[in-house]
């Protein structure tokens, strides 16, 4: 007896096009990922990383083709159906971090939850229970203004992680940090996305962040391409 | 750097930011530029409206009183001509001319004709145009009835030369003939020549003058020979210069042109609280550009030039255009209004527009000063700002929260508190005036403290929409200052107005039922000095079937005092034991009436104005006399500025003998109807239309609607402040939405709905704007406290009661509320509609 496995996410022939008469920045794209890989795209600038994740974010529709996620197409869901399947199966994390200012850590961390509806304490406890995991459960009460960017970050990976998305999404994660810095939150992020057991698509220029992924492709002319690992930066454990 | 490099990097620094902002905001620069533009063309109107006035005043007055030195003026009723040989044989006086100067009633209720009587060949010595002008008509003066009228005044009764012009003297009319029509270049004002003798004769003045025009010799000091003249003259006659009565007309306006240009300053300190918002908002949204500016080489104060001198061009921009509209509204204001404003007082007829150009460039300098006042602020905190932090994206709240505000704040407003209490500075509350500056510009420095602990004190609702807007208020509470200082500041003085307007109406209101209890009002054309019901006629009045009981009055000027306006004597039935039954008394005399005194009753103005208080003791001059009157009480007035005092009519006719009157109360019989009363009442006088007859209901009804009408004017402008105040907020709310552009594409990532971030948005909306509306109501009802009890008192010399309008202030809340929400929302849906996906890769 054969078993057939629904991937987690399948894009199916996806063009893009940024005008009508323009030539397209993805072209029939194919894309299927695994349940639990961890998948990194590399790609030069303005080659379509952002355009894909927005497509398999469900922030924007191809003009053909389509994507699937568990099986179900998003274009057959409204504007609030995809916010809401968007709200409870994906994490976001920002190269800008987009943490609000005026928030606290730890409501920062809880609001995903916050728009899951889940109520107190069960809400309090689980953003703590992911601040700890990532190391700043002492920040729970300050205020987002207040830190540096290697500690946004590890709220942005919490808040990212906190409602047990499907997949997280991870755009250039560690642009905006220096180099040890960004070596502590992609382990950071790998820890956590398999202690969640979370996918992830990370998009990135970094070959070093790249190399944290379980598989590397690379996006040219509107498709996606195996890319080899480099041999000389090692896989983050 | 020397000063030419200076100036030419914030010269580059203001050209890449204005055309940074007209590119992406005009609409934002053309609201600010409208703010100053209003308040400059209503106080550049103002000012040429009252200057226009002022001027046609002096020129009226010069051409009444020709080149006299000194004026001896006297009542109405006049005073014996023997006066006029005593004083012409002064030896500091070199020419003398008697004069009869009245307002003559005219019949159909039209406005009195000012006629001087004048006897022409002394007249000539002190306005030889005069003579020049009457030439060969002179000896036609002299004939029986006959009298000569300018242009304006043939005009204005369609009369030419020949015709009959009918006048009211005393109780009947008597018809003159007009022999002659003077030119413009001599009287452009409505006005009638006679011979002094004629008009003695035909105007009841037998033997009586009311004014001689005295010109002194070279070297006589005008000021003792004045002194040394009024000593001399009897009770109620006095002596004064041209320069005293040119003082007596400013004081008389100045309340009122005080009062308008308060308004205009409102108007531009409006504008510049719209400008400091704009100015802010504009330097948070061009931070990176102000820190891309600094990191390229231009210098801390250059850039405060170039932020300065935006907010220079703003207000230049908008100052050009107020001047030009207040010109404008000035030529309307003086062809369809006259330069009264509705202030009888101020009113001068054929006054012209005159442009001066220092006052021009003046109003045009000081809404420049006042929009460059507004930027100042944001200009000196966008210069400090390191370009470094400017350039990166972040938090603009630390930079504005390093302000102090609290204590400036209480220290204001309990510095506008004590300046409430203080009296008037020269006649006028300017003391009252700091004092609401005072308090508005501590209100608004304490709103972040009020934000912050308002928002600070709400408990998390675990709504997410709710928690975000409600953390976001709270974290932005000094950037909420500058979007709310314009809408704070202009709906409170509108809270405040209204306060002071419907205590104002309801006090009026309630003073003209106190005093027109009857059914029918009579009155011999209003401000004449002529008509008069003879007792006869009177009592052919009373005994009509239809009356049920009649009461006249006479009222008539008297002078007290040179250097102000006659006050009104008011000679009316009154019962002294029970005399707040029929006046709105305020306060009655404690002591019992002295022996040898009447009983009198004077109106606030008075007691302000002279200092008499009940219990007091006045000598009232009258026909040459002086009446010993005890002051029993003080009422309320709000028709004669200048003071008027009420006394038993028999105390009256005992003391002058004068049995007439000119106004009267009918009360009719049930089964009369009130037409037909007034039927009645015409036909037994014969009179005509020079009676005037309205019913009591009909004149208070028209009475507050000449009040409403009063008060349009200001409802208007405030209502302009508002809705400029509501752009501010526009201004603030979108500027605050496009800043948070990319925190909405983060919550649009991370699920929450669109209709959730409209709904987070119109939460804050509706926090803010019912914040402000609360916040308004409170600070507008301390702000009328002030308007009422210190501003009006001491402006006009009379009170009102405090009455709140519930109901106006509940609808203002609402439509202010629901505006600013609406504005709100309608701004952040704006911001909105901008991409969210790219929003969040902005990095700003």
């Amino acid at each position: 007896m054969v078993y057939a496995v629904t991937p987690l996410l399948l894009l199916d022939q996806i063009t893009r096009r940024y005008r009508p008469e323009a030539a397209p920045v993805l072209d029939r794209l194919r894309l299927q990922l695994a349940p639990g890989e961890y998948l990194a795209i590399m790609g030069e600038s303005g080659s379509g990383k952002s355009t894909l994740l927005n497509l398999i974010a469900g922030l924007d529709r191809p003009d053909s083709g389509r994507v699937l996620f568990e099986g179900i197409d998003l274009a057959t869901l409204d504007d609030d159906a995809v916010t809401r399947w968007r709200r409870a199966s994906i994490g976001f994390v920002f190269q800008a971090f987009h943490v609000l200012p005026y928030l606290t850590v730890l409501q920062n961390v809880a609001l995903p939850l916050d728009l899951l509806g889940v109520r107190n304490p069960q809400r309090q406890e689980r953003a703590l229970q992911l601040l700890e995991a990532c190391g700043i459960a002492a920040l729970a009460p300050r205020y987002a203004r207040e830190l540096s960017g290697g500690e946004l970050q590890r709220i942005a990976i919490a808040r990212a992680l906190v409602h047990r998305p499907r997949l997280v999404l991870a755009d250039e994660p560690t642009g905006n940090l220096d180099a040890r810095t960004a070596q502590q939150i992609l382990r950071l992020l790998r820890e956590q996305l398999h202690a969640s057991a979370a996918n992830a698509i990370l998009i990135t220029h970094s070959v070093a962040a790249a190399a944290t992924a379980d598989r590397i492709l690379q996006l040219a002319s509107g498709q996606l391409r195996p890319a080899a690992r480099s041999a000389a930066l090692p896989s983050v454990p | 750097m020397n000063r030419s490099d200076r100036a030419r990097g914030a010269w580059i620094a203001w050209r890449a930011l204005t055309r940074s902002q007209l590119r992406g905001h005009p609409l934002q620069l053309l609201a600010t530029v409208l703010a100053i533009a209003l308040g400059v063309a209503l106080g550049t109107a103002v000012y040429l409206v009252n200057s226009a006035a002022l001027t046609e005043f002096d020129q009226a007055a010069r051409r009444l009183v020709g080149s006299a030195d000194i004026v001896i003026r006297g009542p109405p009723e006049g005073f014996d001509e023997a006066l006029f040989a005593s004083l012409a044989r002064h030896r500091a006086v070199s020419a003398a001319s008697p004069v009869l100067d009245l307002q003559v009633t005219l019949p159909g209720q039209r406005p009195p004709l000012q006629v001087l009587g004048l006897d022409p060949f002394r007249a000539a010595a002190l306005q030889p145009a005069l003579l020049g002008e009457i030439g060969a008509d002179v000896t036609g003066l002299f004939a029986r009835d006959t009298i000569m009228l300018s242009r304006s005044a043939a005009q204005v009764l369609e009369l030419r030369r020949g015709d009959a012009l009918t006048v009211i003297v005393g109780g009947a009319p008597k018809s003159l003939r007009v022999i002659g029509i003077l030119s413009d270049a001599v009287y452009p004002e409505p006005l009638g020549i006679m011979d002094i003798a004629t008009a003695q004769w035909s105007l009841a003045r037998i033997g009586r003058l009311n004014r001689i025009d005295l010109r002194l010799r070279p070297g006589a000091p005008a000021d003792a020979v004045r002194a040394a003249l009024a000593a001399e003259l009897p009770p109620g006659v006095v002596a004064v210069t041209p320069a005293i009565e040119r003082g007596r007309a400013l004081t008389a306006t100045r309340a009122y042109r005080v009062n308008l240009n308060t308004l205009a300053l409102v108007a531009l300190l409006t504008g510049a609280f719209l400008v400091f918002s704009t100015q802010s908002l504009a330097v948070l949204r061009r931070r990176s550009v102000l820190g891309l500016l600094r990191a390229l080489g231009v210098t801390r104060p250059q850039l405060q030039g170039a932020l300065l001198g935006e907010g220079a061009a703003i207000g230049a921009a908008g100052s050009l255009l107020g001047a030009l509209l207040g010109a404008l509204v000035a030529a309307l204001i003086l062809r369809h209004l006259g330069s009264g404003f509705g202030n009888r007082a101020m009113i001068a007829g054929g006054a012209v527009l005159v442009l001066p150009s220092l006052a021009i460039a003046a109003f045009v300098l000081i809404g420049t000063a006042v929009a460059c006042l507004g930027a100042w602020i944001p200009a000196r905190e966008a210069a400090r700002r390191a370009p470094a932090l400017a350039m990166k994206a972040g938090d603009a709240e630390p930079s504005l929260r390093r302000l102090p505000t609290t204590l400036p704040g209480l220290l204001l407003i309990a510095a506008g508190a004590i300046l409430a209490w203080l009296p008037p500075i020269g006649g006028l509350p300017l003391a009252g005036y700091l004092a609401i500056a005072a308090l508005l510009a501590g209100a608004v420095l304490l709103i972040p403290t009020l934000m912050r602990w308002i928002t600070g004190t709400a408990t998390r609702s675990g709504h997410a929409t709710l928690d975000i807007a409600v953390a976001q208020l709270q974290g932005s509470a000094s950037i909420s200052t500058v979007s709310l200082a314009a809408i704070v500041v202009s709906f409170s003085l509108m809270v405040a107005m209204a306060i002071m307007v419907h205590s104002f109406r309801n006090s009026f209101d309630l003073w003209l039922v106190k005093l027109l209890p009857a059914d029918l009002q009579l009155r011999l054309s209003a401000f004449s000095d002529t008509g008069a019901l003879a007792l006869d006629q009177q009592t052919r009045i009373a005994e009509l079937p239809g009356v049920a009981r009649a009461q006249f009055r006479r009222v008539r000027q008297i002078w007290l005092s040179a250097d102000r306006a006659p006050l009104a004597l008011i000679a009316r039935d009154i019962d002294p034991a029970h005399a707040g039954d029929s006046l709105p008394l305020l306060r009655a005399a404690q002591q019992s009436l002295p022996d040898g005194t009447q009983p009198a009753w004077i109106s606030e103005s008075l007691q302000d104005l002279y200092g008499f208080q009940p219990g007091d003791r006045l000598l009232l001059p009258l026909d040459g006399r002086l009446l010993p009157l005890f002051v029993a009480g003080i009422w309320r007035d709000y028709v004669r500025p200048d003071g008027a005092i009420v006394v038993a009519r028999a105390a009256y006719i005992a003391a002058t003998g004068d049995q007439s009157a000119n106004e009267g109360s009918l009360w009719r019989r049930p089964q009369v109807s009130a037409p037909a009363l007034e039927a009645a009442v015409r036909a037994s006088l014969a009179l005509g239309d020079a009676l005037e007859l309205i019913g009591g209901e009909q004149l208070r009804e028209r009475s507050l609607r000449l009040f409403d009408q009063a008060f349009a004017i200001t409802y208007a402008l405030e209502a302009i402040a508002v809705a400029i105040g509501l752009v501010g907020v526009g201004v603030a709310a979108s500027s605050s939405a496009l800043a948070r552009r990319a925190q909405f594409g983060m919550l649009r990532h991370i699920g929450m709905l669109r209709r959730q971030i409209l709904g987070m948005l119109a939460i804050e909306g509706v926090i803010m704007s019912t914040l402000s509306a609360i916040y308004g109501l409170l600070l507008g009802a301390a702000l009328s406290l002030i308007l009422v009890y210190v501003i009006n008192r001491q402006s006009f010399r009379w009170s009102i009661d405090l009455a709140i309008p519930w109901r106006q202030l509940a609808a203002l809340s609402t439509a202010l509320i629901t505006a600013a929400a609406l504005t709100a929302l309608w701004s952040g849906r704006a911001a909105m509609s901008q991409d969210a996906v790219r929003a969040v890769r902005e990095d700003w």
